[in-house]
């Protein structure tokens, strides 16, 4: 089947622009990256509740419990789109959420840092959902229809998520010296797993290019990691805090921010799973999955009474 | 295994507005269909979006198949007075 012909035609579709759905032609390997990537991306929403969820109860107002709830459950919601998303082909969803259980899939390696402080949700909705929202908006335009439909629905929401951070991150730095010093704290450590998110350089990248070629990636690591850093300090500096990089300098030139070297064995060590909360978020979902086992059951039963009522 | 296994899939349909059509958004598990509007209440509506929202079985639904994109709606392509534009009207007729 996967001929030439098919491999060509397939590949000036894309092209053309056109966006494939799920009963067209593709080739196995376009299938198998995606189911991947959605996959790896709906687990990363799911664990991505977690280090937030730390925080729910001890937020410092209704407000900012409110707001926080609401972001959470929206991360839920993501998960849903995506694994709906990663269905359409061909992925047996009771095959993912296993392979998340069981600690054979990955997702995202920010959330295995921990929230130790208040600030880091505001550093997280600043920092992390901003980062997340600039692949995000990249994938709107990706040539899967099904994963470009539900990034859509995502991005129209992400963007209470960064902006809620972003306030809530402003409110310590202009408050109290022992606020600003927290919110400070925050950014200095989330600011380089934030730029790890993009994953590794584009010369270290080898999958990256067939991705760029289907459309499935439309910008490279490097491209989105300097576009984020580009929006970002103006953000950080508008409310006096500092970037913690000593190599950070705009370059007139470029136009572009110069930054420094990141820590590439930090992050190929906490996508080994020696990250500082690896395990702990691993046992936190397989808890929160068994502890919903009831919830299923009952709803079976509900399902199977109303059923025998209605024959 | 738990029965979960067997929760069926549901396609989502939302009508945003009164008067506008039901439009597809997305899918979801639930062992029955109104289990399934009450997640897809959660899942789909938490902005707002619709007000009425139809369930329906994934399997129940049959489709037009790509490969024969070209030839299914070919019978289509010539028939071009079937379009207003098709028709010339003389300068000046109005409200036509
Ligand atoms: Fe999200
Ligand atoms: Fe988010």
């Amino acid at each position: 089947m996967e001929d030439e012909k098919h491999l060509e035609n397939f590949q000036n579709y894309v092209d053309a622009e056109k966006k494939i759905e799920p009963k067209d032609w593709m080739p196995e390997a376009y299938r198998k990256t995606l189911i991947r990537q959605i996959s790896q991306h709906a687990h990363s929403e799911v664990v991505g509740m977690l280090p937030e969820a730390n925080w729910i109860t001890r937020a410092p107002s209704l407000r900012r419990k409110v707001i926080l709830l609401a972001k959470v459950q929206d991360e839920a919601g993501h998960g849903l789109y995506l694994y709906s998303a990663a269905e359409t082909l061909g992925a047996d969803r009771q095959m993912l959420v296993e392979q998340l259980l069981d600690g054979t899939a990955k997702y995202s390696s920010i959330f295995n840092y921990p929230t130790v402080t208040w600030a880091d949700m505001g550093a997280i909705g600043w920092l992390v959902d901003g980062a997340a929202i600039m692949n995000q908006v990249m994938l709107t335009r990706t040539s899967y229809g099904p994963y470009a439909r539900a990034m859509v629905r995502i991005c129209k929401e992400e963007s209470f998520h960064q902006r809620q951070g972003y306030e809530a991150i402003t409110a310590l730095a202009q408050g109290s010296p022992e606020q600003k010093e927290m919110a400070q704290d925050a950014l200095n450590r989330w600011w380089w797993p934030s730029l790890m998110m993009f994953g590794p350089t584009d010369d270290n990248s080898p999958n990256s290019q067939q991705s760029m070629k289907w459309k499935i990636k439309r910008k490279s690591n490097d491209e989105l990691r300097q576009e984020f850093v580009d929006r970002t300090v103006g953000q950080a500096e508008a409310i006096g805090l500092t970037i913690p990089d000593p190599d950070l300098k705009w370059n007139e030139e470029t136009g572009h921010y110069e930054f420094g070297e990141i820590n590439w064995d930090e992050f190929y060590n906490v996508i080994k799973g020696n990250g500082p909360c690896n395990r702990e978020r691993l046992k936190a979902r397989n808890e929160a999955h068994d502890n919903g086992e009831w919830v299923r059951e009952a709803a079976n039963a509900y399902a199977k009474k109303k059923k025998s009522k209605a024959a | 295994m738990s029965e979960k296994d067997n929760w069926p899939l549901w396609e989502i349909f939302i009508q945003s507005k009164p008067g506008l059509n039901h439009k597809h958004v997305g899918s979801l598990h639930a062992p029955d269909a109104e289990m399934a509007i009450e997640n897809a209440r959660d899942v789909y509506t938490r902005r707002s979006e619709g007000i009425s929202i139809w369930v329906v079985p994934a399997n129940a639904i049959s489709a037009s198949s790509p490969e024969d994109e070209g030839s299914f709606y070919e019978p289509s392509n010539d028939k071009v007075y079937r379009h207003p534009t098709f028709y010339e009207i003389p300068d000046g007729v109005k409200y036509l």
